[in-house]
């Protein structure tokens, strides 16, 4: 039980990055509106954002920034990665809204089932 | 009747905020090299600014300033900017994108720094370009 | 001056892609016809510059290149040796020839769209073309969404179903985007490195590390969805069909073969080979499920009438050949599976190809409708026929070349079960290529119509082409598998 405690207090990071995968795994999944699927997907990706920053991180670090006194820093490289990836799932995002844009139009409608049920129709 | 929905306090606020929203993105697009800042986020704060132009004063005035082909173009730019100052690089003797080749200064550190400035304007206009491009994309009604 | 250009050649391939997708709008603001001639410039420039980095790599072995001047492990390096040199010449080959084909099929089926196609055509390549390149894993993951975004931009474009596959696409390639991620992560998490040489060097003191497990778990997971590996294979029918018939064309010969390419790269570059000879579960797994994929794909591809979804569903069977012969790691299988990668790519890009210029010449695209083409359009149904053999595996195609080596590598471990799967779905295979020929040789023209109503020579010559490189390309596999030989030898002994 000890164990088990030790685990949730030690990696908490991993346990909140975990659920928040698995959240919007279900948001993809689970949601039949396709602006909720969107939502879900971003979710996923930010979690693993949270995780590269969660492992950047050093005790008592402080922002990689080049000061006069003798500081620790956390690590810099996964806050520059997760820079270049927050811009691609910006780009996902905008790539995905424009298709759901043009779904709307074509369908009139942004619910996935009412969309399979008007292509069975063709 | 939406004009006067967009009231008087919003856009005497805006006209107020618009200008200092541009020279902070301008600030943090000219000291990424030294502090934290650079051209993706100043991109995206210039593109704010533009952003909340368009919502307090109309898609058309915004327009009549950056015209989606214009927006293109400058688009287009930022990358040939990037791209073209990694290709100066070998043109001097270097590898692709080692600013220290570079003879912008006496120094290779010094050259190095206005390299990496002269790179962030061109990702700045770029990142500002294509958010404004995404809003523009999604704002107009119709085809 | 040469000499000097020479050595840059590796980031040029890169930045002459980057500039010219951007330079597009510009040209299209000028005039648009100029795009498509663009595009073609752009990836016959990067076609030459592949060759000839492919021909350095056999000669020098490996070839490395350090942006910005910073030494690999803390820079980013662009790598180049005989596994990703040849895969570059594939890819180049196929965009290359896409491109030219583009011109009037694209103009026809997406009229008035050509300055967006072309940036986004260009940066599909070239992102391609970076993930092949690349030495640095987080790079590798950055050029993969580039060109990943490109090519749900480009699937879009297509009929009113392809926003729906489209969609599905971008869900399921995100997902794999982020598995890989994801994966990076962890290796980085264990090593503290992204680069591909420092990684497989820092690696096997790491071995016993669930981490790594975890890691290399959703490399493979998030890879198997991008290259459409059987039961993670669901967006590529719908992608596919629906899609503009030239953009089928590149999407089915390169971007799966870039998927399997990373696969092997990380499983035999990075991880080693001695990694998995330790669990040996991972490629019995990933043998069973090739297996497995193999037999779907071709029992999906006889029940489809559309001509262009069942050429679809024969991608996943031929992804599965592939993937075989990685589970399998043998000298045979490997040297197979790296000729099924360019044989592949070249029969599936040509019958695409030739989908194309039937839907463009008389807008069929079923096969029920195709009776009697081999008198209408003889060329193209030629190269058709060409396809189709190679893709079958009778000799003297590539296709029987590729099929007979993973075959002798199944027999080679033992594995006859697999040996079986890979004959019986030979046998598949010819059903579904059976059902086209009857009617497109056999079948009775209705209509009578007249002969030769042949599609534009720009489209017919990239087609026929390929058709003939997959042909005499059986001649040429022993020059292939000496050069693989050096790449596989290199593998094979530096993981035991």
């Amino acid at each position: 039980m000890l164990d088990v405690i030790d685990v949730i207090l030690t990696k908490y990071n991993y346990i909140i990055y975990m659920s928040l995968m698995t959240l919007g795994l279900y948001g993809m999944i689970g949601k039949s509106n396709l602006i909720k699927k969107l939502i879900g997907m971003s979710v996923f990706q930010y979690s693993i954002f949270l995780f590269y920053i969660s492992i950047a991180d050093v005790e008592g670090g402080i922002a990689p920034i080049l000061v006069e006194r003798e500081v620790t820093y956390t690590n810099p490289l996964p806050h520059v990665l997760i820079l270049t990836a927050i811009v691609v799932a910006v780009s996902t995002l905008a790539v995905g809204l424009s298709l759901v844009i043009r779904i709307y139009r074509e369908f009139g409608s942004v619910d996935e089932n009412k969309i399979l049920m008007r292509l069975k129709d063709d | 009747m939406r004009e006067t929905g967009r009231g008087i306090i919003l856009r005497t606020n805006a006209k107020f905020m618009v200008p200092f929203i541009l020279l902070w993105g301008l600030y943090v697009l000219t000291h990424g090299t030294s502090g934290p800042g650079g051209g993706f986020q100043a991109g995206v704060v210039l593109a704010a600014g533009f952003i909340l132009y368009a919502v307090v004063f109309g898609l058309e005035d915004t327009q009549k300033i950056f015209p989606f082909k214009v927006v293109l173009v400058i688009a287009s730019l930022g990358v040939s900017i990037y791209a073209w100052i990694g290709v100066f690089a070998i043109v001097c003797g270097g590898n692709f994108l080692e600013y220290g080749k570079i003879p912008l200064a006496h120094e290779a550190a010094e050259s190095s720094k206005l390299g990496i400035e002269m790179v962030e304007i061109g990702i700045g206009l770029t990142v500002m370009a294509i958010m404004l491009s995404i809003f523009y994309t999604f704002v107009q009604r119709g085809d | 001056m040469i000499e000097e250009l020479s050595n840059h050649l590796p980031i040029l391939l890169i930045v002459s892609g980057l500039i010219g997708a951007f330079l597009t709008p510009l040209i299209g603001l000028i005039r648009r016809e100029l795009c498509s001639f663009w595009a073609s410039f752009i990836t016959l420039i990067q076609f030459s510059i592949s060759i000839f980095l492919f021909y350095q790599a056999v000669q020098v072995g490996r070839i490395s290149y350090w942006l910005g001047g910073w030494e690999p492990p803390w820079g980013i390096e662009y790598a180049i040796d005989i596994l990703n040199g040849f895969v570059l010449v594939v890819v180049s080959t196929i965009c290359l020839s896409v491109a030219i084909y583009g011109r009037k099929s694209l103009l026809k089926e997406v009229p008035g769209k050509e300055i967006q196609l072309y940036t986004l055509y260009i940066l599909l390549c070239t992102g391609m073309l970076g993930i092949i390149i690349t030495g640095d894993v987080f790079n590798l993951y950055v050029f993969l969404e580039i060109s990943s975004l490109a090519a749900y931009a480009l699937v879009a474009v297509g009929d009113r179903n392809s926003l729906v596959a489209s969609f599905n696409y971008m869900i399921m390639g995100t997902v794999s985007a982020c598995f890989i991620l994801l994966g990076i992560g962890y290796l980085y998490l264990m090593t503290g490195t992204l680069n591909m040489a420092d990684l497989s060097r820092l690696l096997p003191p790491l071995y016993d590390r669930p981490a790594i497990l975890i890691g290399l778990a959703l490399l493979i997971v998030g890879l198997s969805i991008k290259t459409a590996l059987f039961p993670l294979h669901t967006w590529l029918p719908d992608a596919y069909t629906h899609s503009p018939s030239a953009i089928s064309a590149l999407l089915s010969g390169t971007f799966t073969k870039v998927g399997i390419y990373v696969l092997m790269r990380f499983i035999f570059s990075i991880f080693g080979l001695e990694y998995f000879l330790r669990n040996t579960d991972i490629f019995t797994f990933l043998g069973w499920v090739a297996s497995a994929g193999i037999i779907f794909g071709a029992i999906m591809a006889i029940a489809q009438d559309d001509f262009k979804r069942m050429l679809a569903y024969s991608s996943i069977s031929q992804i599965g050949y592939i993937a075989l012969g990685i589970s399998l790691a043998n000298n045979f299988a490997l040297a197979g599976s790296l000729l099924h990668i360019f044989g592949h790519s070249l029969m599936k890009t040509g019958l695409f190809m030739v989908a194309g210029a039937v839907i463009y010449s008389k807008g069929i695209k079923r096969v029920s409708q195709l009776e009697g083409m081999g008198n209408v359009m003889p060329f193209t149904m030629g190269a058709f026929l060409i396809g189709a053999l190679s893709m079958i595996g009778i000799p003297p195609t590539i296709g029987f070349v590729s099929k007979y080596l993973i075959l002798l590598g199944a027999v080679e471990n033992g594995e006859w079960v697999f040996a079986a799967v890979i004959l019986f779905s030979s046998l598949l295979t010819a059903a579904y290529f059976w059902r086209v020929f009857e009617k497109v040789y056999f079948g009775e023209n209705k209509k009578e119509e007249k002969a030769g109503k042949e599609a534009p020579l720009s489209m017919l010559l990239p087609t026929i082409i390929l058709a003939i490189l997959s042909l005499v390309g059986g001649f040429l596999a022993p020059m292939f598998i000496r050069v693989f030989e050096l790449w596989i030898g290199g593998v094979i002994l530096g993981g035991v």
